[in-house]
């Protein structure tokens, strides 16, 4: 009798439960949700000049979005940052799925050594990714002009990186250049979880390769398409470092690469003889933080249900 | 007690007098003697500080042991406000200019100098830097100014057979013979870090536009306005540039500059004197300097002097006293002159009289006798609010070169931007 009444509140305790999940929830809300309510708290304050914050209710959202300067340059980075995002969206995606399927093929050979090399920049620094470009397109010393040259394009070189229509895109592309490998990766092991019976009956029924993949490969990657693209945003609304790399902190020219990533430095850190200003950087980050989640649930209730019912 | 804890008690008795006999010799002399820990971003001159400054003081006063404690310059003001905030900081910091160290004083955390003796060796415009706005308190003591101007590839100038041009209208006449007759570029700048287009350019020729001193006041009391002709008009120089500066300038960078002028393959180098150094180690060619044209009939000249770095003192520092001897001999003739040859192209910026080594130094420093010193119209109250005048002046300056807005845009967005939250320009 005794026995079966310890023996139920031991079930009815599930202690290792706890114990395993312990450490992930406290390192978790420690370092991720603590700081992302009390930045969303400290959103809340104003600062004084000798620093004292006092709380002012929705005052420094009210100033970004009513106050021209900073209306004009919330909304600049927020376009430049959609323009970046849709560049992700219509070149990395779809070349990194071109790139799976073609690895995905059967009997390639060398496929390892493609897989690896188009991973490679990914794994890189964006620090050395910035300079290897920089180099690359210099007008002054680049090797882009002289190989543009080879095969008699060189009138169409111009410094990309230094004109205000043309240095948000070269920067999207060195970018998308960048993180290919990651659409790649995870739309090429999607690509090799499919049961190869499928692809036997496809070819039975006499199906070419393009229809193959067009009808059976790619409707049963649509939940991988799914994860790259939320990835995609998510990475792309928290952008800065290969902006900062290339452009510096005043991302010019005109401010035609400044993201939200950009703006948010600026403002909380400070920029040359501009003093940062921590409880308006709160508030911005906390903007960044509602974009990030009102793209997810977009994502989440929008296209993932409909995924699923396929 | 067993014989194992009374030995331990015996050793542990030993070991304790020593300290204390440690102690008191350590003591001892700490009553007249005095520890300074210098905070600084210049890690770049901890070699000068240790060999050099800090034994020469050391001769004068060998009572106050002095350590040079320098952070990356990127580290700096967030590592010194930390080490402020948690009373850990050095007895001495380095002062970056204006509402930096500013917002430190009134923090509380700069001592005031007034009536420090070796400050009466400082001139008002050195001293403006470190001032609180009406004036009356100075908080650091000045160390360094750089300033700007041209440096010119002297072989490019003997091979086209050029003189210095003294004039604007010179000037542009020598970048134009340089465009037609050679291979080299005339003028190596680029707009992509955009600070060289306001540092380099706007702030280092318009001085003689709106008179120096005398300009940069009015803008602060609001008697000028940045749409007034001097300041459309140093645009419209900036503007001029253009044509003559090197093949895809818009994408070119500060270390693309002075490579194409280390390399020889530009004339003339829009400079800041701080370059000195790099161009002696990096230039095989000789290289010379002349200060900003003046426009056309005009007779006096100004130059932008500009205060970059000081010394204050902490107040919670225990030596107070040591502190302000080591800043009473700073003010000296001797640092000076130590200070200004270890870094070429850093000058002194007391009234004493300097004599550098260094020819190109000299050449820079000359020009404080001919013409009138300013510093850069920007840096003092007119940046402190938003938006920011300053990066805002650099993001106007770039676009005046790369010809996507016009002088007197350029002028506007400048003046509408100080008149949102600048009083006197309302």
């Amino acid at each position: 009798m005794i026995m079966t009444v310890s023996r139920k509140t031991l079930k009815s305790f599930p202690t290792h439960i706890v114990v395993f999940l312990a450490p992930a929830v406290l390192i978790y809300s420690v370092f991720m949700i603590y700081p992302l309510l009390d930045s969303i708290r400290l959103s809340f304050y104003t600062a004084d000049q000798a620093g004292v914050t006092t709380f002012s209710g929705f005052a420094n959202y009210v100033t970004i979005f009513t106050d021209e300067a900073w209306s004009n340059s919330f909304w600049n980075a927020f376009k430049n940052n959609m323009v970046l995002f849709a560049i992700h969206m219509a070149v990395q995606n779809p070349i990194g799925l071109m790139l799976a399927a073609i690895l995905s093929l059967p009997r390639l050979t060398g496929r390892h050594t493609y897989r690896t090399a188009m991973f490679m920049p990914t794994m890189m620094s964006v620090v050395i990714i910035g300079f290897v470009w920089q180099l690359i397109l210099n007008p002054l010393w680049g090797v882009a002009e002289s190989v543009m040259d080879l095969v008699g394009l060189a009138d169409y070189f111009e410094p990309w990186l230094g004109q205000e229509g043309t240095a948000l895109v070269t920067i999207s592309l060195i970018s998308v250049w960048q993180f290919v490998g990651i659409p790649l990766m995870l739309l090429y092991a999607a690509l090799l979880n499919i049961p190869e019976d499928l692809v036997d009956a496809g070819q039975i029924d006499g199906a070419n390769h393009w229809r193959i993949f067009w009808y059976i490969k790619f409707p049963m990657i649509l939940p991988a398409m799914g994860v790259v693209s939320i990835l995609t945003f998510v990475g792309n609304f928290n952008a800065f470092d290969l902006i900062y790399a290339l452009k510096g902190g005043l991302a010019g020219p005109n401010f035609s690469t400044d993201i939200m990533g950009s703006f948010f430095y600026r403002v909380f850190f400070g920029f040359q003889l501009q003093l940062g200003n921590p409880t308006m950087g709160a508030a911005v980050a906390t903007l960044m933080f509602l974009i990030i989640l009102v793209g997810i649930m977009i994502y989440l209730f929008g296209v993932q249900r409909r995924l699923n019912r396929i | 007690m067993t014989h194992w804890t009374q030995n331990l008690a015996k050793r542990s008795g030993v070991a304790l007098a020593g300290l204390m006999a440690v102690a008191a010799l350590g003591i001892a002399p700490a009553v007249n003697a005095a520890n300074l820990t210098i905070e600084s971003w210049r890690n770049d001159d901890l070699e000068i500080w240790m060999d050099k400054l800090i034994p020469a003081f050391n001769k004068k006063h060998p009572d106050i042991k002095v350590v040079f404690a320098p952070l990356p310059p990127a580290d700096y003001n967030s590592g010194l406000n930390t080490k402020l905030a948690g009373k850990t900081a050095g007895d001495l910091i380095t002062c970056r200019p204006f509402d930096a160290s500013l917002q430190l004083y009134q923090k509380g955390n700069l001592l005031s100098l007034n009536g420090l003796s070796g400050l009466e060796n400082f001139s008002n415009v050195a001293k403006s830097a470190w001032q609180t706005d009406d004036g009356k308190t100075t908080f650091c003591l000045p160390m360094a100014s750089v300033i700007h101007g041209f440096m010119y590839n002297k072989e490019i100038f003997d091979e086209l057979g050029l003189s210095i041009p003294k004039t604007i209208p010179e000037f542009m006449a020598a970048l134009e013979t340089i465009k037609s007759k050679s291979k080299y570029t005339p003028l190596a700048m680029g707009s992509a870090d955009q600070w060289e287009a306001a540092t380099m350019g706007f702030q280092n020729v318009g001085p003689n536009f709106w008179k120096g001193e005398a300009g940069r006041k009015a803008l602060i009391d609001g008697s000028q306005k940045y749409t007034d002709a001097a300041y459309v008009n140093t645009f419209k120089h900036l503007a001029a540039w253009a044509p003559y500066l090197g093949k895809g300038f818009k994408a070119q960078k500060y270390p693309d500059s002075q490579n194409l002028f280390t390399l020889g393959r530009a004339a003339i180098y829009p400079a800041g004197s701080w370059d000195i150094t790099t161009f002696n180690t990096q230039a095989d060619f000789e290289f010379g300097a002349f200060p900003p044209p003046v426009p056309a009939g005009q007779s006096e000249c100004y130059i932008s002097d500009h205060t970059d770095i000081a010394l204050g003192i902490n107040p919670a520092s225990e030596n107070i006293d040591a502190a302000k001897t080591f800043l009473t001999w700073m003010g000296t003739a001797a640092f000076a002159e130590m200070y200004a040859n270890s870094l070429p192209g850093f000058f002194s910026l007391s009234n004493h009289k300097v004599t550098l080594s260094d020819p190109v130094a000299q050449e820079f420093v000359s020009w404080r006798a001919k013409c009138q010193s300013t510093i850069r119209n920007s840096y003092q109250i007119l940046s402190r609010g938003e938006p920011n005048l300053e990066t805002g002046l650099w993001n106007v300056s770039a676009q005046v070169l790369n010809g996507t807005m016009t002088p007197e845009e350029a002028a506007k967005t400048s003046e509408d931007g100080l008149a949102k939250w600048y009083k006197p320009h309302m």
